[in-house]
């Protein structure tokens, strides 16, 4: 019978099937991170039972470390007392840490990735609602609360439903200075932040086969922002390319062996997908955000859609949202004042965003009011940017290049948006209060975020290049 | 996890939509490691101004309102995967949550949690708004056995859709791991089986 790449991998992982139950369905990787773990391991403490496959387990240190000062102990005490739980339950249950200070640390899904730990064929879940980011590999990968990471530690395995399946294609060619946060904020503003709800998305088309495995993350990453429990994309000779050599890919005769089975993880010709929807690359402009959901997001040169053009039902929430934005309907956002610029998170803090903002950006000036915020999404790729010198272009330029976490993302240190001030992120959420109580955050790609620190207001980055 | 029973209940509307989890619980509160205590910050910001006041026009602060059963607009929960959402809703006393559309990964953190997600049609859902807005102590029964959802004003009824699995979940009280845990030998010998 013909398949969808979804249903490729989740029956090669189903444990059990029964009629009336939902399947059990095996995990090959769980990642974890201090924020969404501790009452996990608690649980197994109260149950008296161990972590079953601890080598399958891997953790990191990301969502509320400092970004400035990281060799120094945790000034924040609650921060630090959740960090020093996580390398304790780790130490306790033997588990791998890439804890502060060490090499590999960083932001959850962006070192699964860059160590060659999220592979195709794979069925991944994290305590992180972003952990859809691995489906650009061909793997299963999808966000779980806590209480199925307890689940996991004791079984390595799940209670889940079987997804619906959407396929989402893109086909043609991008414009100049459009890239896959443009088109990912374009999905989601096309079919709403509830539009992918109940489904794996599959992304496919000629414009998302011709991007890199890191623009991919960067796609499959957002699929939350419309619902989706998950999206991916099948593995192919980029894919392949890209976790070839990588410390835990595998090698010699496994890589042969692996590199087989990999290559039939693809969609069936003739396989039916629940729901497909087709978008044309060329229709894309640079995307900006106006409201508190990512779906309110629109070209940057267009006009808020009217209050009175939503929905009776919706009007309140909508007026709402741009109340707290400080925005008039049918107005333009462009030329808005910027008063801060955020450059990172597990959408866009990889080496190819540091590298396309610093080309941007050498030789000029950030706008003087602007702060700007560059946090790369793990010790390395931070290391990486340094021996590539982007770390002088950005400290000629003004910008601050800080040390690995999730920061002004979602708030959870000390890097917050202040209240009322409007920051261009490159992150996922515009969230009331996401980077702070108060702070009004609009979505967009690295390079739209380079044009807004350079002239200090929303830019549409197409009259800079 | 406590056994779900049947209900009734005023509840405590909450009209607008796509209320994502940082709203039910901003990032900032999610530093304590043992799951009580939130729901003291539930929906904080708009509880709470940034001097820690009670907002008076928000429903939680409002005297008119109270219950175990929250009425909120649609894609309930969506966003981050924090079950803190959820147990900060159980904590504040919420056994309930009513809309015509939940997110996913907060729908699954509810029911593990024994805090029941309820999907209504739109139209039942405006009902309910209309009718507490008319009369606050407007109650609703909750039976989960017969998975009915009934206002005793007017009688109108809904018969929702749950998972058999975690409905019985819910009435026993038990949750997925005893489930899962029973099993490990199938868990054990599938992985002998496993290519990749």
């Amino acid at each position: 019978m013909s398949k969808t790449l979804v249903e490729k991998i989740w029956d090669a992982h189903v444990v059990k099937r029964e009629e009336g139950f939902p399947d059990i369905i095996y995990i090959d990787t769980h990642l974890i991170h201090e924020v969404t773990s501790p009452q996990a391991f608690d649980g197994l403490r109260k149950r008296g039972i161990p972590v079953f496959r601890p080598k399958q387990t891997v953790a990191t240190a990301d969502h509320n470390v400092p970004t400035l000062n990281q060799h120094l102990p945790i000034k924040e005490e609650l921060s630090r007392y959740q960090v020093d739980m996580l390398t304790k339950n780790c130490a306790e249950f033997g588990i791998e840490l890439y804890g502060l200070g060490h090499p590999y640390q960083g932001i959850v899904h962006v070192i699964g990735p860059e160590l060659g730990i999220t592979l195709p064929g794979k069925t991944m879940v994290c305590g992180d609602s972003h952990t859809s980011t691995h489906g650009a590999f061909g793997a299963i990968a999808f966000g779980i609360g806590t209480s199925q990471v307890e689940q996991v530690f004791a079984t390595q395995c799940l209670l889940q439903s079987k997804p619906k399946t959407m396929k989402i294609e893109v086909n043609g060619t991008l414009q100049k200075g459009v890239g896959a946060k443009d088109i990912i904020l374009y999905i989601i503003a096309k079919i709403s932040a509830a539009g992918g709800t109940g489904y794996f998305i599959e992304y496919a088309g000629s414009a998302i086969r011709s991007l890199s495995m890191e623009a991919r993350m960067t796609i499959c990453n957002m699929s939350i922002e419309m619902g989706a429990r998950g999206g991916l994309i099948a593995p192919d000779q980029i894919t392949f390319d890209y976790v070839e050599g990588r410390e835990f890919a595998p090698k010699g005769e496994e890589w042969d062996q692996a590199l087989a089975y990999w290559k039939t993880l693809y969609s069936d010709e003739d396989a039916i997908f629940d729901k497909v929807l087709t978008f044309d690359a060329a229709d894309i402009a640079p995307m900006i955000t106006y409201g508190t959901n990512p779906g309110m997001g629109m070209g940057i040169t267009e006009h808020i859609p009217a209050t009175n053009a939503q929905p009776e039902s919706e009007r309140p929430s909508y007026q709402k949202a741009l109340d707290y934005m400080g925005f008039k309907d049918d107005s333009t956002v462009l030329g808005n004042r910027v008063d801060y610029v955020f450059i990172g998170s597990c959408t866009n803090s990889r080496i190819e965003d540091l590298r396309e903002v610093a080309s941007f950006v050498k030789g000029k000036q950030k706008a003087q009011d602007v702060e700007v915020w560059i946090v790369p999404g793990s010790k390395q790729v931070e290391k990486q940017a340094k021996e590539e010198g982007l770390d002088k272009i950005f400290e000629a330029a003004g910008f601050q290049l800080r040390e690995p976490g999730c920061s002004a993302c979602l708030g959870m240190n000390e890097d917050k948006i202040p209240a009322g001030k409007y920051c261009v992120s490159t992150s996922n959420r515009n969230f009331e209060g996401r980077q702070g109580p108060n702070a009004r955050t609009m979505l967009v790609s690295p390079l739209t975020a380079a044009a807004a620190a350079v002239t200090g207001k929303v830019t549409d980055v197409r009259e800079l290049i | 996890m406590k056994k779900f029973e049947t209900l009734t209940s005023q509840v405590v509307p909450l009209p607008i939509e796509n209320i994502d989890t940082d709203q039910i619980i901003p990032a900032r509160f999610l530093k304590a490691t043992t799951r009580e205590g939130f729901g003291n910050n539930l929906f904080r910001d708009w509880r709470f101004d940034s001097d820690n006041q009670p907002k008076a026009d928000f429903v939680l602060n409002s005297p008119i309102y109270s219950g175990k059963i929250l009425v909120a607009g649609k894609n309930f929960g969506c966003g981050s995967s924090r079950e803190h959402a959820a147990w900060a809703i159980q904590d504040y006393g919420f056994d309930v949550v009513i809309s015509s559309f939940f997110a996913d990964i907060f729908k699954g953190n509810a029911l593990n949690n024994g805090v029941l997600p309820i999907q209504v049609p739109e139209e039942f859902l405006e009902k309910i708004f209309e009718l507490v807005h008319q009369n606050p102590n407007t109650q609703i029964i909750v039976d989960l056995e017969k998975q009915t959802v009934m206002l005793t004003e007017t009688g109108d009824q809904f018969e929702f859709e749950i998972n058999p699995y975690k409905k019985s979940c819910l009435i026993n009280g038990y949750d997925d791991i005893d489930f899962i845990l029973n099993q490990k030998d199938l868990i054990e010998s599938f992985e002998t089986t496993k290519k990749w």
